[in-house]
């Protein structure tokens, strides 16, 4: 039988009143969680595993030991084992580029074997949308972006699968496995973890890799962060201000005149 | 082909040539200027002599047809632009961060082995250098990425550059392209459009679209109340669609409706750029958020920096 792997993020998200510094934005603003697409991805990897498609899921993740309480969460959900890809070498990276990061997943998809590889479309925070379809290059599988309905024909040899265009257009793609599928908000509905779940998490494998590990010796990001800054405000609009009752009182009277209120 | 050239790729669907093309172009000329090269532009199967002729616009120097197929496949794209980045060994290829430039580019940058930047709001080249912004954090802040050594491949992000136009003398070059279309590892077998569901949101003259900050399914019942007094119609940005709280036809944004109306009234929707592309030929904008930074007020006619549990209640009891 197959294997699944997913790919998994520490996404990173800042508060309202968060503030920039001379080396971006300040930490204590900061708050880390499973990325969002990636929630779906393990949904789907997991949905795979109880239709009998794959017998394994595993997740893989490049981070520093703070990721590994993301891992969890995707262990809790029912991933079987995780991989965490880490070293000093990519600490020093401000943003690791498509490429470093694909060959470091790929080695683990390919000492895994895995059949089915299933991504985020995006990451929330840095949001490059590029990983899944870069490894899918390296390894020489087939892939399929922004999918949001996905069906394995394991006996066939292929999944069909909608890629979700804009506009409300769907495509519908078959693609022969072993392949790539980057999974787009929306395909299931992630579930929660159950208490039993986040208990067995405790225990389920999370093996750590250095990228020496996986015959990756450089992680030299060719990519630099030269600057992080709040996008100067746009805005022209006329702010309403005042306690609720004010405000509300100024928008009926606005919406009126504008004459889109039906009484 | 000198140094600073500059090959664009287009996208066509469905035998239109999508807007995203012309974008690049516009992105493109300023690029080649700046690097002191040509624009080149490529187009990929479909209709590619009238694509050609839409194209040739100015600043473009020439247009590259690659004759293969009708619509889009990635294997396809990967395989042909990889032959013409062969060729014409552009500098920097340009290409879109629309959904079949996610489902293509990463790809094409790999194989090709060039580093990749994805979803440019700028791009610009100083010193040989790669300079790009592109936001992160669901555009709260704006970050510049440099990349030393080329060539290099960047997608742009649609919408942000304005439409080429103008009409040039450039040549347009016929490249023979020979792939077996039944040896792919991926086939493209139709579209479907998502069903409009009970109510058309496009023909609405007043949407009152709700985002994440509703909280719960159950919250939806204030909105309802208020479209009940108003007399308008709910819609929705995209996570409250995910949930599955309200139908796919009720989704505004890049990947659902483009909308129209009189008055869009967004409570608790931060504005993420995709959203922010289906609203943008709103007569009038108006927004309740929390956060006064959330980039849906940059382009409110109307801002209300509030709670919507205040807000919204004050506001049904204007109108009942």
């Amino acid at each position: 039988m197959m294997k699944a792997l997913v790919t998994v993020k520490e996404s990173a998200s800042v508060a309202d009143d968060f503030r920039v510094g001379d080396d971006g934005i300040d930490e204590t603003y900061v708050e880390y969680d499973l990325n969002e697409w990636d929630d779906y991805a393990v949904e789907a990897g997991v949905q795979l595993a109880e239709a009998g498609v794959v017998d394994e899921v595993v997740a893989v993740t490049i981070g520093p030991e703070r990721a590994e309480e993301t891992i969890r969460k995707a262990l809790a959900k029912g991933a079987d084992r995780a991989v965490r890809v880490w070293n000093d070498g990519l600490a020093e990276q401000d943003l690791l580029d498509v490429s470093t990061k694909a060959s470091l997943l790929a080695a683990v998809a390919d000492e895994e074997d895995a059949q089915i590889v299933l991504s985020g479309v995006q990451a929330s925070d840095d949001g490059f949308g590029a990983t899944g379809v870069a490894l899918a290059e390296r390894l020489g599988y087939g892939w399929a972006a922004v999918v949001n309905e996905l069906n394995v024909d394991a006996d066939a040899g292929e999944a069909t699968v909608h890629r979700e265009l804009e506009g409300g257009l769907e495509e519908l793609l078959t693609v022969a496995l072993p392949a790539v599928f980057t999974i787009q908000t929306g395909l299931n509905e992630p579930r929660y973890a159950s208490l039993r779940g986040i208990r067995q998490a405790q225990s389920k494998e999370i093996a750590p890799k250095t990228p020496a590990d996986l015959g990756v010796e450089d992680v030299t990001s060719c990519l630099k962060l030269t600057e992080t800054f709040v996008p100067e405000a746009e805005s022209e609009a006329e702010y309403i201000e005042g306690d609720a009752e004010t405000q509300a009182a100024r928008l009926a009277d606005v919406l009126r005149d504008v004459g889109v209120i039906a009484e | 082909m000198s140094d600073g050239d500059v090959l664009a790729v287009a996208e066509h669907r469905r035998g239109e040539l999508r807007d995203v093309s012309l974008e690049l172009v516009t992105a493109g000329a300023a690029l080649a200027d700046t690097a002191g090269g040509d624009l080149h532009v490529a187009v990929v199967g479909g209709d590619v002599d009238a694509y050609a002729s839409k194209l040739a616009v100015e600043g473009v120097d020439a247009v590259h047809t690659v004759t293969v197929g009708d619509e889009f496949n990635h294997d396809v794209s990967v395989a042909a632009v990889s032959t013409l980045v062969e060729d014409l060994a552009p500098t920097h290829l340009l290409l879109p961060h629309s959904v079949d430039g996610m489902d293509y580019a990463p790809a094409l940058s790999e194989a090709l082995d060039r580093p990749i930047v994805t979803d440019a709001v700028s791009v610009d080249v100083e010193d040989s250098a790669l300079v790009v912004n592109r936001e992160m954090y669901g555009s709260k802040v704006e970050t510049v990425v440099t990349v030393d050594d080329g060539p290099f491949a960047v997608t742009v992000r649609p919408g942000e550059f304005a439409l080429a136009s103008g009409s040039s003398d450039a040549d347009v070059v016929a490249h023979d392209f020979d792939v077996n279309l039944d040896a792919l590892g991926s086939t493209v077998e139709g579209y479907e459009a998502v069903e409009a569901g009970d109510v058309d949101i496009t023909e609405a003259e007043f949407l009152i679209s709700i985002g994440r900050g509703i909280d719960e399914e159950e919250n939806l019942e204030l909105i309802e109340d208020l479209a009940e007094v108003t007399g308008g119609t709910i819609s929705a940005s995209r996570p409250i669609v995910d949930n599955g709280w309200l139908a796919k036809g009720r989704q505004v944004g890049q990947s659902g409706k483009t909308v129209t109306p009189n008055v869009y009234l967004a409570i608790g929707i931060s504005g993420a750029v995709q959203h922010v592309a289906g609203i943008k030929n709103a007569d009038m904008i108006i927004a309740i958020n929390t956060d006064p930074n959330a980039p849906i007020f940059d382009i409110a006619d109307y801002g209300i920096v509030g709670d919507l549990f205040n807000v919204v209640p004050a506001l049904i009891e204007q109108f009942d």
